[in-house]
């Protein structure tokens, strides 16, 4: 079996997915600075299922500052903003499990598919959602 | 002391020690004089995945003896999970371990269902099993890999890697997460299957039907992974019950000891699952690698059968009896109890135990035993008389999780403080009575 894998593993394409780029790019920075501005193309990632656990989506409108979310939330990743009772989440420090998610009474939250997420500065705009 | 001193300073790999031998009688040369030597391994070191510190005492080429130190990577779990409410608890225990993410919560909310007296419905009870016999596919797989990676075979491991990947993939459909599904609350689950997901469940048993031939070919029957697992860290079934060894450790001996067979709870009873030994493929059992991987093997085919059998039988109805999380978490602020959950872990059993005390949200006491800590006593035996060679492979052949294991760290005027057995019998005593009362 093994033999037999490893050829045709020859002439197949890789068993992985190649991203973000076909080769691995001198410098990933600068290859991403060049894919914001369009010079460059990103191998697209596997497709997540429909349900996947990505970033959480919060809904702003709809939430009623109930502060459930922070009484479930494992990882103390939502913070309660008392003047207009609203909340923020330092997406920073989420786990996924999405308890916020089913703990909501009004569904202002939701799980997205987004899952490109990892920055150096931790509270930067892309994760702290409010 | 010296001993101590030696301990201190990993700094000198070698310490030889002559070891003086009296002449036979009537012969004139005196025989070679054996010599020992102390090589420690770790805490930190490239061929150990987690920090433990293994002492070998060579003799030439053969182990003749093995001290093991763990304790480098307490967490303290179990007090942070005394400081929250049990719905974050829930996802500390999932934390315990990567690879039984969820075998921790499965036996961490059957024993809170037990204190809080609260009923699981029965797609619920059917849906767990449907996860965790999906987690010990993909536990025993990788477990697969790391052992050919351990005997230097490492196209074997990207072959069971690859491979493993379908499963991986299964559970992120039904779970949303590759590890960490998340899965179990307080009576119930958290996410219905699908019947849109059925097939794809049944796909992925085909696939690995398919393969289970071509896998037991590559694990099995092949030469030189024979010659390097054979009669390599044996473990006798006597030594084997004397250490108290659970899961695929035990039944490569030839014990017949699963927690599904002998105290079954969900719906295994309902299946009557048979815990398997190298006795089902048609071998006597020895206790060797081998035999663990051919237990192994042969599990992710019981799996694929329970998986199957379970997708047939699953009752429709609700999947919670707890649908609004506040009326969950005032049920569990007002209950009152213990309650003790097991499960069969991929790698033996769990055992978690908690306390709750009425009007609060935290548990008092919450005790995790992992399956690690009873199969940790077994490389003692294991090693006795093995080439140095071998280490990596025996080590691994337990499927040691070492910070599942990790439990007690003591430590004294701000340094690290030695315990002896009386000293430890003793706070064992005091904590017992501090929690009973």
């Amino acid at each position: 079996m093994i033999l037999k894998t490893l050829i045709s593993q020859l002439l197949a394409r890789p068993a992985t997915n190649r991203f973000p780029a076909k080769y691995m790019p001198k410098s990933v920075t600068h290859f991403l600075t060049n894919v914001q501005a369009g010079k460059a193309k990103i191998v697209p990632p596997v497709p997540v299922p429909p349900k996947f656990r990505g970033k959480i989506a919060y809904n702003r409108e709809k939430c009623i500052g109930c502060q459930l979310c922070i009484r479930v939330c494992p990882a103390q990743v939502i913070q309660f903003l008392p003047e207009v009772k609203k909340i923020r989440m330092h997406v920073a420090r989420c786990t996924f499990c999405a308890q916020c998610v089913d703990a909501c009474p009004v569904d202002a939250l939701d799980v997205s598919p987004d899952f490109l997420i990892a920055d150096t500065n931790r509270s930067s705009k892309a994760l702290t959602v409010e | 002391m010296a001993d101590r001193e030696k301990e201190h300073n990993p700094g000198i790999p070698v310490v030889a020690e002559k070891v003086k031998v009296e002449a036979p009688p009537g012969e004139e040369r005196p025989a070679p004089v054996p010599t020992t030597y102390e090589v420690p391994i770790g805490p930190i070191h490239p061929a150990l995945k987690e920090p433990i510190r293994l002492t070998f005492k060579i003799e030439g080429e053969r182990i003749r003896g093995v001290e093991v130190r763990t304790g480098f990577a307490h967490r303290g779990i179990e007090l942070m999970g005394t400081k929250r409410n049990l719905i974050q608890v829930l996802y500390l225990s999932e934390r315990i371990c990567g690879i039984c993410s969820i075998s921790h919560p499965i036996a961490f909310t059957l024993a809170v269902e037990q204190a809080a007296g609260i009923e699981v419905p029965a797609r619920a009870q059917y849906i767990r099993v449907i996860f965790s016999e999906l987690e010990r596919i993909h536990s025993h797989l990788l477990w697969a890999g790391v052992a050919a990676h351990e005997l230097g075979f490492d196209t074997l491991l990207h072959l069971t890697w690859k491979v493993r990947e379908k499963v991986l993939d299964i559970l992120e459909e039904l779970s949303g997460n590759r590890i960490d599904y998340a899965i179990p609350i307080f009576g119930g689950v958290r996410r219905d299957i699908t019947p849109e997901q059925y097939p794809k469940v049944g796909e992925m048993i085909r696939y690995y039907r398919g393969l289970s031939d071509e896998l037991m070919d590559a694990f099995l029957r092949d030469p030189s992974v024979e010659a390097r697992t054979r009669g390599v860290g044996v473990l006798e079934p006597q030594e084997a019950e004397a250490l108290c060894a659970v899961g695929p450790t035990a039944r490569a001996s030839g014990l017949r000891k699963d927690v599904r067979q002998d105290r079954p709870y969900l719906v295994y009873g309902d299946y009557a699952v048979k815990a398997i030994t190298p006795e089902d493929y048609g071998l006597k059992p020895l206790g060797d690698v081998y035999d663990k991987t051919v237990v192994r093997l042969l599990e992710v085919g019981q799996s694929l059968d329970l998986i199957e059998r379970c997708l047939e039988d699953m009752p429709p109805g609700p999947i919670t009896s707890f649908p609004k999380i506040p009326a969950l978490l005032a049920h569990l602020k007002k209950a009152a109890g213990e309650g003790l959950g097991w499960h069969e872990a991929p790698r033996g059993e769990v055992i978690h135990y908690i306390r709750l005390e009425g009007g609060l949200d935290e548990p008092s006491v919450w005790k995790v035993k992992a399956p690690t800590y009873s199969n940790l006593m077994s490389w003692k035996p294991m090693f006795e008389d093995q080439e140095i060679a071998d280490i990596p492979i025996i080590a691994a052949s337990i499927d040691p999780c070492i910070c599942c294991m990790d439990r007690v760290h003591v430590v004294r005027e701000g340094g690290e403080a030695w315990v002896t057995k009386e000293e430890l019998l003793k706070l064992s005593w005091e904590k017992t009575r501090r929690l009973t009362r």
